[in-house]
């Protein structure tokens, strides 16, 4: 029981992280019919910015680290970081393309992705680099025979993913931004007519969704600290995953996908291999496309005949 | 029922989500008819195709063909039984020639085999330049045999849609579905359209069930009219009855017109 | 018989050729050309048959590597466990060394169908998707493939297969890639083939024309595999030994540049830039040694971005060279 407790806790907090990933393919899914296969790779970036940026800030000696104004810091200008990124891939790669067939974009995306993590090899250097220490890890929770362990790490991630994602559903669904974003997912030719700045829409999307790939970097980076350029290929397929199991173009739906994702993997770690870990992600992907294709909150359109 | 009557559509309705877009239709088809299908805009003619040729499934009701339901079969299944369709908004294969258009909807007449097309053996070369010739000989109806190596894209509108036609009478029908196929033609070109359509039937045995919108140019040539509004059918007969009964011309005009007739 | 004849008298004639020039090229080229010439060849397999799926039937699969996986393994395993069931022996002339070659051809073929197989049973539940849903699902199935043999003692599992006889030379190698040239030429020039490009043209139009789309593109997915495993057979008994390692998307996402790169329908395309992408890096090498940094992904990534933004139907688009020489060509002869 304590097991599934310990397993249970840690599967909530990887769920969230994919949850902060996920979220940006499903927004820019909702908007241009796209898998961004880049948004992986801005999440790595986000990663390295954190640990460039930490790193220089702690060596200027305007903070010390591990402190509270550390993270916050290095999380905020991490976020921008990948927001300006995510500006540019979309402006210089996909705008160019917004009225080519779809696998041109899909192509160029899979592109960027590679043009990304290579770069990043030459750049970052392929080897794994360790996260600087911006947070203390402190044991919150302990339970008698030590099997269940809350760390305050665990909190942190819960209350940042959470906090983003509240903030998201403020923007999306309580502002003029939001309605905007909204009109467009739903049919970009008629929100165009009804004067909304349809292109600039498609831009916020792709910051919003980059600032937070950017925040899941941070808080993978102090949860496990080391970061290399490969790191984003992974975790952004579970986070794809995630957002079909949610219903791709379904925020609630990314969030919940999310959080199975993080479960279901945790499971099959603690209590089956962890060779088949990666396996699973796209075990469940090919059952739901096969079966449920829409996910389990999403719908699915009818072509016009 | 009457052994001719070569399609029965029993009362099919198709709901999307709370919108009724064709409620109870009805219509029995004997062999040889030519049938026009007519109604103002939205009124639901294009669904009515897609669910007799298979691309939605009825809400509810049946289709019958030669006494099977069409129900639940596939479009490539349906065309097989010997019902073809050309579509409103022109769906060709536009990157490839106006032969190859004709040639991939008579693959049933090319049945050869992965072996044969590999090792080009004669069974292959015979059966392809059959059907050439035949592909070749359905052009001619139109005119079209010196386009053969046209690209299907790069033709005029009214001989796309005429390319249409070709396609789905290459597929050996019985039943001829043709969607608005004088859609954005001029007027001449539209007589003669309709003309070619009356031969053809002849030629090929025909039976013929054709959506237009222009009233006038169905009423020369078909014997029979069904009227569809709003997913209802609201009248059906022979051309002079249907132009003056009242809830077409309303359908059509609007009430106010009517009443300032009266 | 007559036309059967007509048409295989010249291809015949040409893998006999391979047969003849396999000595001279072993003798008059230096190794180092020679390697890189029979991957060329490899590569030529795998961008040819991968574009009859992408290219041709319009669907866009990220799997290739996997199928290239299951048919190395597959072959390489045979060879190992039953290394000479004809009674053939390595490195021995006349009958014996004859029978090594047929039972080697055989073991290929073998690993193509099981690719085949393999392609069939992915192809089935997962091409009724479309779009970006069958390549991330391709690309799933990719990489399961290769977690499988990953976990498989019996192929040797993370360490792999080592020791596996060389016995792919440039005969076989460039016999192969002709003969997944032609067959794939004729194949869409065939009614299969008209049935595969109306599924990339429009679906809803080649079903209303009595296409089984779902037949078509699941045909088209299981000659590419089949192929896909003949190019893995070849390239596990060149290499000598075999690790899953080799078998990541990476090795898809090449195929992938290299179908994109060549164009997207076009035979003639996919076998100039599977060429294009094999020498650029042995020719980018000075480059790679002087700096003591690795270009070649960023300059195949940024080269694939910059083709999608300027020509994105690639070198070639759908045309062939048979098109730039038409002018020799009989007017209406359709028979290859």
């Amino acid at each position: 029981m304590e097991e599934f407790v310990q397993h249970f806790i840690n599967g909530i907090s990887l769920g969230s992280i994919y949850a902060l990933i996920a979220i940006g393919y499903t927004m820019v899914y909702g908007i241009l019919q796209l898998i961004n296969f880049a948004h992986s790779d801005v999440y790595m970036i986000g990663a390295f910015t954190g640990y460039y940026f930490g790193n220089y800030i702690s060596r200027l000696g305007w903070v010390t680290l591990p402190s509270w104004s550390a993270f916050f810091f290095t999380l905020a200008c991490a976020m921008l970081v990948c927001g300006f990124l995510g500006f540019m891939i979309e402006r210089f790669a996909y705008r160019p393309l917004r009225k080519a067939p779809k696998l041109n974009i899909l192509i160029t995306a899979i592109g960027i992705s590679l043009f990304l993590e290579y770069t990043g090899q030459i750049v970052f250097g392929a080897d794994p680099k360790v996260f600087p220490n911006l947070l203390n890890d402190v044991e919150l929770f302990s339970s008698e025979s030590g099997n269940v362990r809350i760390s305050s790490f665990d909190i942190v991630i819960l209350t940042v993913s959470v906090s983003l994602v509240v903030i998201l559903n403020f923007i999306i669904f309580k502002t003029k931004l939001g309605k905007a974003m909204r009109a467009t997912s739903f049919n970009d030719t008629w929100a165009a007519l009804m004067g909304i700045p349809v292109d600039r829409i498609i831009s916020y999307t792709f910051v919003i969704g980059s600032a937070l790939a950017a925040a899941g970097g941070i808080l993978v980076g102090i949860k496990y600290p080391k970061i290399e350029p490969l790191m984003g290929v992974m975790i952004g397929l579970k986070a794809f995953v995630a957002a079909v199991l949610g219903g791709i173009g379904n925020l609630t739906g990314a969030v919940i996908g999310a959080l199975i994702m993080g479960l279901a993997e945790q499971f099959v770690v603690g209590y089956g291999s962890s060779t088949y870990r990666d396996a699973l992600a796209f075990g469940i992907l090919i059952v739901i496309l096969l079966f449920k294709p829409a996910g389990l909150l999403g719908k699915f359109g009818v072509e016009k005949v | 029922m009457s052994e001719k009557c070569l399609l029965d559509v029993q009362d099919i309705t198709m709901k999307f989500g709370g919108l009724c877009a064709v409620n109870k239709f009805k219509l029995q088809l004997k062999k040889g008819e030519l049938v026009g299908l007519i109604g103002p805009n939205g009124a639901g003619k294009t669904t009515v195709f897609n669910m007799l040729t298979g691309v939605y499934r009825p809400t509810s009701g049946d289709i019958l063909f030669q006494n099977e339901s069409l129900l639940g079969l596939k479009p490539f299944d349906i065309n097989s039984l010997g019902l073809a369709r050309t579509f409103q908004n022109i769906r060709l294969f536009k990157s490839l020639s106006v032969l190859d258009n004709v040639l991939v909807a008579s693959h049933r007449k090319t049945a050869y085999g992965l072996m044969d097309s590999i090792l080009v053996t004669d069974t292959r070369c015979e059966l392809e330049d059959k059907a050439r010739a035949d592909a070749i000989e359905l052009l001619k109806i139109f005119n079209m045999e010196n386009l053969i190596d046209e690209q299907a894209g790069s033709l005029s509108y009214g001989k796309q849609r005429c390319l249409e036609i070709v396609r789905a009478l290459a597929t050996k029908p019985q039943i001829l579905f043709l969607d608005e196929p004088a859609a954005g033609m001029n007027s001449t070109e539209k007589v003669t359209l309709m003309k070619i359509i009356d031969s053809i039937r002849d030629k090929f045995d025909l039976t013929i069930l054709l959506i237009e919108h222009d009233m006038k140019l169905v009423m020369g040539i078909c014997e029979r009219i069904v009227v569809l509004d709003h997913g209802v059918i609201i009248s059906q007969g022979a051309p002079q009855d249907i132009q003056n009964d009242p809830k077409v011309i309303e359908a059509y005009l609007g009430a106010s017109v009517l009443e300032a007739h009266s | 018989m007559k036309q059967l004849i007509k048409a295989n008298l010249i291809p015949v004639g040409i893998i006999i050729l391979f047969g003849i020039l396999t000595p001279v090229f072993e003798s008059a080229l230096d190794a180092y050309v020679q390697t890189i010439f029979i991957y060329c060849l490899i590569n030529v397999v795998l961008s040819v048959s991968l574009n009859l799926v992408n290219g041709f039937t319009g669907q866009f699969s990220i799997g290739h590597a996997g199928f290239m996986a299951v048919g190395a393994y597959a072959s390489a395993y045979v060879t190992m466990t039953y290394p000479s069931y004809l009674g053939g022996v390595m490195g021995a002339g006349g009958a014996e060394g004859i029978l090594l070659q047929i039972q080697f051809f055989i073991n290929v073929l073998l690993g193509g169908f099981v690719a085949a197989f393999a392609g069939w049973a992915v192809g089935l539940p997962s091409l009724k998707l479309k779009g970006d849903y069958l390549a991330i699902v391709t690309l799933g199935f990719g990489e399961i493939i290769r977690v499988i043999l990953l976990n498989t003692e019996a192929v040797g599992g993370a360490r792999g297969m080592y020791g596996i006889p060389k016995i792919a030379n440039f005969f076989w190698v460039s016999s192969w890639a002709f003969i997944c040239i032609l067959v794939v030429w004729r194949l869409v020039r065939s009614t299969h083939g008209r049935g595969f490009l109306s599924v990339r043209e429009d679906e809803i139009a080649a079903e209303s024309v009595g296409i089984n789309t779902t037949q078509f593109k699941t045909k088209a997915f299981v000659i590419s595999s089949f192929f896909a495993g003949i190019a893995g057979g070849l390239f596990a008994h060149y290499l000598a030994y075999l690790n899953p390692s080799s078998f990541t998307f990476m090795k898809s996402f090449d195929v992938v540049v290299m179908v994109v790169l060549g164009g997207m329908g076009s035979i003639t395309g996919s076998v100039i830039s599977a060429v294009i992408i094999t020498v650029l890096p042995e020719a980018l090498r000075p480059l790679q040694e002087l700096t003591q940094i690795d270009f070649r992904m960023v300059i195949y990534s940024l080269a694939l971005v910059v083709l999608m933004l300027t020509r994105p139907q690639g070198l070639m688009g759908t045309k062939e060279i048979s098109d730039y020489l038409k002018f020799f060509k009989k007017r209406g002869s359709s028979n290859v």
